[in-house]
């Protein structure tokens, strides 16, 4: 990897370490509030280092942002809550890297990093879930023509009630085929006609929404990609979705399965021998899954992205609601009880905080949301494996002709 | 979460993380010997070759074995380069595996080159009774066997069956040894004047049988082996015999895993071609979403299998303490995907995967009885129970 930064003359190691150094120097985590640390973190692109430089990046190889994190890590740095930020870090910025205006790039990169704007994701509705391209919301120019005015739907919004802003996809052109008359926007959500409603879930809390737009005004320089290209920028947000989701590194019995590996240590009298065969197939499952994660990492940093990643989300999904399954099985009379139906609007999704109950029920979506898993194996039979497409008849028919 | 119900157990450690993080990618020498050994297999005609050469009566395909195991140094690959070898390590003899598996090989490499390969490493090699068998393996020069039986798995080394004299004559019967009818040496564990011992026996010395019996695997042929004060030469005594067998068996669990990876995708890799190509109801039977789901699934279970296989690999190549752990994993996982893939395979095909001229039948065989070999999957999952500390009730 040395070799090769230097031959490409980017950044190599010892020169990120001496610049993370410079920071840890000019801002000591110790006396800095964590927020100016944070714009300081990025202002000296280290923020993602392979983010290019002005935009909290330095050109520098993605597989070396550990080197940065790792030194931050040990010195007491703040760290940009990567939870509550999620959508904002794994979806909304790699879009705007790619298909945003300077003037975009420089104005939302920033506080989305750090935290202090908060994204979310205007792209489900309900008539178009996993068939996305059906969206109805509808965008129109407004009557002077600066910008577009857009009404409709939207569904399954996690975080809408805390975002500033949202990645929105709505209809421009209903003449069109569906995929072809789609375009991509950033939505201001203090706009009045942008209404949020909590939607309550199996597990009592409600950590989505329903978004209705009424009227909502974007200004066209808050477009993203060409007008009528929109699902092209889709492709960009929902592939890093997917990675996002499935590919957080673990250590050994990170995760869920730590979770009932430890309860199966501490409660000898609740073993039977089925649930130990169970227990260790899951364990087996989850290792190797872990692997399967390291060994995508390891080809990314290799700059060889393996087609790994269209997988991951499967396998982490199946996993969650098996092993999750399992504990409340193995609690026994515990696992009749569960900590709390109260409705609340949690900050982001912790899938071994709370007690077996709601994970388990938590895991139900984890095979829905972000692409279900019916949907994803059919990217994997026709774009990994090349099989012939599903016949379509709604291809090359205009959107307002298609049955709703 | 709530407390345990009744009196707290003692809380016990987690298990230890693997020490440094494994190398899970192919390197570019791997990539060249994968594809020099590629080549050899397709030359020989690949797996329609090996159907017309198991009518032979052969032990073995000895013009594959020959070019490969001496002409290319694959049969030396875990042998330093000063006892003959070529000083490699498992990940390379890994990917020699992945090949043969994926050609359906009938060649004696995991039982010669890996197991028997892996014994006499680990007995005392500085001494000639070693030395001299084990150079002879590493340049091809023969085939050597491990005499346990095939589903020995690592850890749970049975008493030896075969006892020894002072004299060293063997006498004792030793069952489902694979490849014995092409070994030209035994390595024998025998129950010696001073408890556990290996020893090195010539295949066609004087009291010496082996008796193939009809195997469901047809590339890989276990045997009889019957020993009637039969000359045997001392290789190793009590706890290095039984190390050196108990690392054999590990190594080649280990390796195996890279074997089933090799028919996995082979079977995989068929199957989408066939069912692409194959049309029912005016449709490619590939287009189904019902095939599609199955066959993306076991994508992703051989995507899997591999990250699993490689890490096996890994860790008995770099010789760290989380190789157990690693092999177990890897043949928990892998054997089964094997079986599923090769199964899936015959289904898939419809009719004509039922069919004698077919060769998904060679790889549902090998796949089936792998699973059995160096210990089942459910052994493999109970040596991790130990390891892993997710005690037994």
């Amino acid at each position: 990897m040395t070799d090769r930064t230097r031959e490409s003359g980017r950044l190599d190691a010892g020169e990120l370490r001496r610049r993370t150094a410079d920071l840890l120097v000019s801002c000591p985590p110790a006396e800095t509030a964590p927020l100016d640390f944070l714009r300081a973190r990025f202002d000296a692109g280290l923020a993602w280092v392979h983010f290019p430089q002005g935009l909290g990046g330095l050109d520098a190889p993605r597989a070396l942002q550990v080197v940065v994190d790792a030194e931050l890590e040990a010195a007491g740095a703040p760290d940009n809550d990567p939870r509550r930020i999620g959508i904002g870090l794994g979806m909304a910025a790699p879009t705007i890297l790619r298909f945003g205006t300077d003037e975009q790039k420089r104005r939302f990169l920033r506080p989305l990093w750090t935290g202090e704007e908060v994204w979310c994701q205007l792209f489900s509705e309900p008539g178009a879930g996993s068939d996305l391209a059906a969206l109805a919301t509808r965008a129109v120019r407004d009557e002077d023509g600066t910008g577009w005015v857009v009404d409709g739907q939207k569904v399954w919004t996690s975080g809408a009630h805390q975002a500033r802003w949202a990645i929105l996809i709505a209809r421009t052109d209903p003449e069109l085929p569906k995929h072809r008359g789609i375009t991509y926007f950033v939505c201001d959500m203090t706009d009045p006609g942008v209404e949020v409603r909590p939607l309550r879930q199996i597990t009592g809390e409600a950590e989505f929404n329903e978004v209705f737009l009424t009227g909502v005004r974007i200004p066209d320089a808050h477009r993203l990609g060409a007008v009528g290209e929109g699902w092209k920028v889709a492709q960009t947000t929902l592939m890093n979705e997917r990675v996002a989701i499935g590919g957080a590194r673990q250590p050994r019995e990170g995760g869920m399965i730590g979770v009932a590996a430890r309860a199966w240590r501490e409660r000898p009298g609740a073993r039977t021998h089925d649930l130990h065969q169970r227990l260790l197939r899951h364990w087996v499952d989850a290792e190797v899954a872990r692997l399967t994660g390291e060994r995508l990492r390891q080809q990314l940093a290799k700059g060889h992205p393996g087609p790994e990643g269209s997988g991951m989300k499967l396998a982490f999904a199946r996993l969650a609601q098996q092993i999750s399954g399992w504990e409340v099985e193995f609690l026994g009379e515990d696992g009749l009880a569960y900590d709390d139906w109260t409705l609340r609007r949690p900050e982001g999704v912790d899938f071994t905080g709370r007690q077996a109950g709601y994970r388990y029920l938590r895991a139900k979506g984890n095979s829905i949301e972000g692409g279900t898993s019916e949907v994803l194996l059919n990217i994997v039979a026709e774009r990994v494996l090349g099989l012939p497409p599903e016949p379509r008849t709604d291809k090359d028919a205009a959107w307002k002709d298609l049955p709703r | 979460m709530t407390a345990p119900s009744g009196a707290a157990a003692p809380t016990e450690p987690a298990p230890a993380q693997p020490g440094t993080d494994p190398d899970l990618l192919y390197s570019e020498p791997e990539e060249d010997l994968r594809a020099a050994v590629r080549s050899l297999l397709a030359d020989r005609g690949g797996p329609a070759a090996v159907l017309a050469d198991l009518e032979s009566g052969r032990a073995y395909d000895t013009g594959l074995w020959r070019p490969l195991a001496a002409g290319m140094g694959t049969a030396g690959l875990l042998v330093p380069e000063k006892l003959g070898g070529q000083g490699a390590s498992a990940r390379e003899a890994a990917v020699v595996l992945e090949e043969l598996g994926r050609a359906v090989a009938p060649v004696p490499y995991l039982t010669s080159a890996v197991l028997a390969v892996t014994a006499l490493l680990g007995c005392e090699t500085d001494r000639p009774e070693v030395t001299a068998p084990l150079a002879a393996l590493a340049a091809g020069r023969g085939v050597g066997v491990l005499a346990v039986p095939l589903p020995t798995a690592p850890g749970t080394l049975p008493e030896p069956s075969v006892r020894a004299d002072a004299d060293g004559l063997l006498t004792g019967e030793v069952t489902g040894v694979a490849d014995a009818a092409a070994a030209d040496m035994l390595l024998v564990p025998a129950d010696g004047p001073y408890g556990y011992a290996l020893y090195a026996v010539d295949a066609s010395a004087g009291g010496v049988r082996v008796a193939p019996g009809v195997p469901l695997d047809l590339t890989r042929v276990p045997a009889r082996i019957t020993l009637d004060r039969a000359a045997g030469r001392l290789l190793a005594g009590q706890d290095t015999a039984r190390a050196a067998v108990t690392g054999a068996l590990l190594t080649g669990a280990g390796l195996l895993a890279s074997e089933q990876l090799g028919i996995a995708e082979w079977c995989l890799t068929e199957t989408v071609r066939y069912t692409a190509q194959r049309t029912q109801f005016g449709r490619p039977v590939g287009s189904f979403q019902a095939l599609k789901h199955r066959m993306a699934a076991l994508w992703l279970d051989v995507a899997s299998a591999r990250a699993a296989a490689r890490n096996a690999a890994d860790a008995l190549a770099t010789g760290g303490p989380d190789a157990p752990v690693a092999v177990a994993v890897a043949q928990a996982y892998c054997a089964p995907v094997a079986v599923r893939a090769a199964e899936e395979c015959i289904q898939l095909h419809g009719g004509i995967g039922m069919t004698w001229e077919h060769p998904a039948h060679l790889f549902l065989k090998r796949a089936k009885a792998d699973e059995i070999a160096l210990g089942t999957p459910g052994r493999h999952r109970a040596a991790l129970a130990e390891l892993v500390d997710i005690p037994a009730p």
